[in-house]
């Protein structure tokens, strides 16, 4: 999908609470081995956070790095499987803090992990219709996990807020966008219940590996490139094995996806899991560079970005924190916290 | 305007009443000071109660009370300002009588507290503050005291000791107080080793929640007959910001400074003609802080008084003289009827125990973090 | 569950917006008669939400609704505009504040009214990161 007009990234920023609960800790507790892990450790929200919270901090700092005044956002689109109410969108309890309302389009969008990347790709459309001068995309989530089910290694809480708009004032601008999708229950959840349903092997090839690597061959097949085209690569982190096994299915060097390569120190934020990378990889990008970004979400589907860095990266990197500031801002918490924290504990 | 005397008093141990309601509690102290004060009719009624409504789902006290006591159909209404509802309640009846318009007035404090489980108490003394911007953010009426005590040690040279001793001091004379809720001597240490509420506060420098009613009988003094009638000779009200954090200065308690300077400019008087004072000691900074807003002692000193023993009955400047709040008690808007009735006490040489010599006292109550003061000076004529 | 009263005070719990007077002094909460020069009406203002700990202490016995947060610190804070607000700390522990922190605001959950009910989001101050 190419715009007609041409649009990219104004703004982007991220959050990542400041607990964190290790691997180990977890395997210890379900007596588990201690080193077959999946990733290092994850992030825990605090007692006071949760997916408005995290999104409304995101949100700040990619106005910061857009420099750019509330009232002149046209969509707040919030993306997010863990909802803080079933009825009651987040994102104008987002557009508020913004200081964004009332003359603001606002919704709440769910594609599970790739929700996040939906109100992206909704913001690019907006913005190159000529509809909204900006548009704010925001993929937020304190995923939870069941008690010592395998996801609770990697269940995590964090996310991103990218501000689109016009190129001319973009630090990276989108070359082209392509969706894959099908009704593919790989992992879903039901209205009144607490924990997920995962698929187990069936959430891979099947799953994420058709949507991904569909999704980014398609992409590039569109506009013409190829993966040497590409100086980076981000893809959606459910755990360290699979963006690594996509990348390598894509033929894409494992160098590429490392700056945007968090899901280790963070886990998996689920709607802020590809945006999150996106933005690590922003960091460090350079001017002229090209970057891959591909989402996943269950039920399912793929979301698949072009997009290259502008001059403008430079100037406006540092006006608000980068990810590592936020990954290495960090408390560790033992079981008992954590279970605490997360309301594990029946009262 | 009139001269006011405290023609009787009355009270009732202060303790968890478990088996006396709110109206038999203040039927109790009401009785007592009408007793006291030899009188056969009642004109009017004042109520000084602070949380009957959040504790035990009753408003409209001055009719309930009136009612239960058999003052049939007379003037009657609760004064509510916090903590200092009861000293609203005196100032309402001192006015009332020194104008003229009434002749006997019977003014009752009176608290149930514990009736409730102990959050409500906490989330029902802390209506004080300002609920919107202060308890909004889980901020109680102790945390901001904390905060003044934390922000009070790190500006001056008193010690986290020279607090506790308010409370030393306190508990001495609440052993020689029968009406008292504890009657134990304590130390410093003690008191520190006690757990922590809001740091630096410990629990044992907390008023207890506890349940209590205290009365009296004010009458124009010519009504009066007695050798030497008490009378209140300064009534004065003041109030400050109700958020702590608006006040300019907040180690300065203005309402206090001002209530004082009022009430002791009405009574013809200076703090030098002041034997005692009964400041509102809901903690030790607040002590603190009252013995310099009122001038007892400079800015940043108020702890000294406590450290030099200036405090103690024989000291320069007794304080809390039958425990205060911290050993008598601090049943809410009944608090500062309590201080009436001792201060009455005082001045007619029947403090027992804890007599000193005097002839003129000065009491006083706060409301939330002072956003009110009331001062009020008796002295016997 | 006062959700209208919860509702009037969002501009001030979500984006710290006071009053200013034309005298130039500068309120928290919002005013309508300037405390310095009795003047009136005050223009709305927004503050920044950076300034210091002038005072703090942790609570141990909560007021009803903040129970599931104890110990949590509370803070009287010298924003750097001039007026002392009262709020939470958050993202740090009691024996790491001190008086003369500096301090940025974030948004949080203030508490939440049973499973059932609203959630309130303010502004409680963090250390400054980064």
């Amino acid at each position: 999908m190419k715009p007609n007009q041409d649009v990219g990234i104004v703004g982007y920023g991220v959050y990542l609470p400041r607990y964190r609960i290790k691997t180990s800790e977890i395997a210890r507790v379900w007596g588990r081995d201690t080193r077959a892990v999946p990733i290092q450790e994850k992030s825990v929200p605090g007692p006071d956070e949760d997916a408005v919270t995290i999104g409304i901090e995101a949100a700040r700092n990619a106005l910061k790095r857009g420099r750019v005044s509330p009232e002149e956002i046209a969509a707040v689109w919030a993306g997010s499987e863990s909802k803080p109410y079933a009825v009651k969108p987040s994102s104008t309890i987002i557009a508020e803090a913004l200081d964004a309302t009332p003359h603001v389009d606002a919704a709440d969008l769910e594609f599970a992990c790739k929700a996040g990347t939906e109100a992206m790709q909704a913001c690019f459309a907006l913005v190159a219709s000529g509809m909204g001068k900006y548009g704010l995309a925001l993929g937020v989530d304190t995923a939870q996990g069941r008690p010592a089910d395998a996801l609770e290694y990697t269940a995590a809480a964090g996310g991103a807020a990218f501000l689109i708009g016009r190129k001319e004032e973009s630090l990276a601008f989108l070359e082209a966008s392509h969706s894959y999708v099908s009704d593919t229950p790989d992992f879903f959840r039901r209205e009144h219940t607490k924990y997920p349903v995962h698929g187990s092997r069936f959430t891979g090839g099947p799953s994420y590996f058709h949507h991904v690597v569909q999704c980014a061959t398609e992409l590039m097949q569109n506009i013409g490139l190829t993966v040497d085209d590409y100086d980076y690569a981000v893809f959606h982190q459910p755990n360290a094995k699979f963006p690594m096994t996509a990348a390598r299915m894509l033929k894409i060097p494992v160098e590429k996806i490392s700056p945007g390569f968090v899901v280790q120190y963070v886990g998996n934020t689920y709607s802020g899991s590809s945006l999150l990378g996106l933005a690590a990889t922003l960091d460090t990008a350079h001017p002229g560079e090209r970057i891959l970004c591909v989402s996943y979400g269950s039920g399912a589907g793929s979301d698949a970005f072009s997009f290259v860095v502008t001059d403008e990266i430079e100037e406006r990197r540092d006006l608000a924190p980068r990810v590592d500031v936020y990954i290495e801002r960090k408390k560790e918490i033992d079981y008992a916290v954590y279970s605490r924290f997360r309301k594990k504990l029946v009262m | 305007m009139r001269a006011v005397a405290v023609a009787g008093v009355g009270q009732v141990k202060v303790r968890e009443h478990w088996d006396t309601s709110l109206r038999d509690l203040a039927y109790q102290s009401i009785k007592e000071a009408v007793k006291d004060a030899g009188v056969d009719h009642v004109d009017a009624l004042y109520v000084g109660n602070m949380l009957a409504g959040e504790l035990s789902g009753q408003e409209h006290l001055g009719a309930l009370i009136s009612d239960y006591c058999g003052f049939n159909g007379i003037e009657a209404f609760r004064a509510e300002a916090a903590s200092a509802s009861g000293g609203a309640a005196l100032r309402q009846g001192f006015l009332s009588v020194a104008s003229g318009v009434q002749d006997y007035v019977v003014v009752c404090g009176v608290e149930q507290m514990t009736d409730v489980l102990p959050d409500k108490v906490t989330s029902g003394v802390s209506l004080a503050v300002d609920t919107e911007y202060e308890l909004a953010s889980g901020i109680s009426l102790t945390a901001l005291f904390a905060m003044l005590t934390q922000r009070y040690l790190h500006e001056g040279s008193c010690t986290r000791k020279d607090l506790a001793a308010f409370c030393v001091n306190a508990q001495k004379n609440g052993a020689g107080n029968e009406y008292a809720m504890f009657r134990r001597e304590t130390t410093a240490e003690f008191i520190l080793k006690s757990p922590v509420v809001a740091d630096p506060i410990r629990a044992l420098e907390c008023p207890p929640v506890c349940d209590g009613s205290a009365s009296v009988v004010l009458a124009p003094l010519e009504e009066v007959e007695c050798d030497t009638p008490v009378l209140i000779t300064g009534s004065a009200a003041a109030t400050d910001t109700i958020g702590l954090d608006n006040r300019k200065d907040l180690l300065v308690f203005n309402s206090v400074k001002e209530s004082t300077r009022k009430a002791l400019i009405m009574a013809g008087k200076t703090l030098e003609g002041i034997d005692f004072y009964e400041p509102h000691d809901l903690f030790p900074i607040v002590a603190a802080l009252s013995l310099e807003a009122s001038g007892f002692a400079r800015k940043g000193e108020g702890a000294l008084l406590a450290r030099n023993g200036d405090i103690a009955l024989d000291g320069k400047i007794p304080i809390t003289t039958m425990g205060g709040c911290k050993a008598r008690g601090n049943p809410g808007g009944a608090s500062s009827i309590y201080q009436a009735v001792e201060a009455a006490l005082q001045l007619r040489q029947k403090a027992g125990a804890n007599q000193i010599e005097c002839e003129a006292g000065m009491i006083q109550c706060i409301g939330g973090t002072a956003a009110t003061a009331i001062t009020h000076v008796l002295e016997v004529s | 569950m006062e959700i209208s009263r919860n509702w009037r005070l969002k501009n001030q719990r979500y984006r710290l917006e006071g009053t200013t007077c034309t005298c130039g002094y500068k309120s928290f909460p919002p005013r309508r008669i300037c405390p310095r020069c009795k003047e009136n009406p005050q223009s709305v203002s927004q503050f920044m939400g950076t300034g210091r700990v002038y005072s703090h202490t942790t609570v141990y016995e909560a007021p009803t609704g903040f129970e599931d947060y104890v110990p949590y610190s509370v803070a009287l804070v010298k924003l750097d505009e001039g007026p002392m607000i009262s709020a939470q700390l958050t993202d740090i522990e009691p024996e790491e504040v001190t008086i003369g922190l500096r301090v940025e605001m974030v948004t949080r959950k203030l508490r939440e009214q049973g499973d059932t009910g609203l959630i309130i989001y303010g502004y409680k101050f963090r250390p400054v990161l980064g």
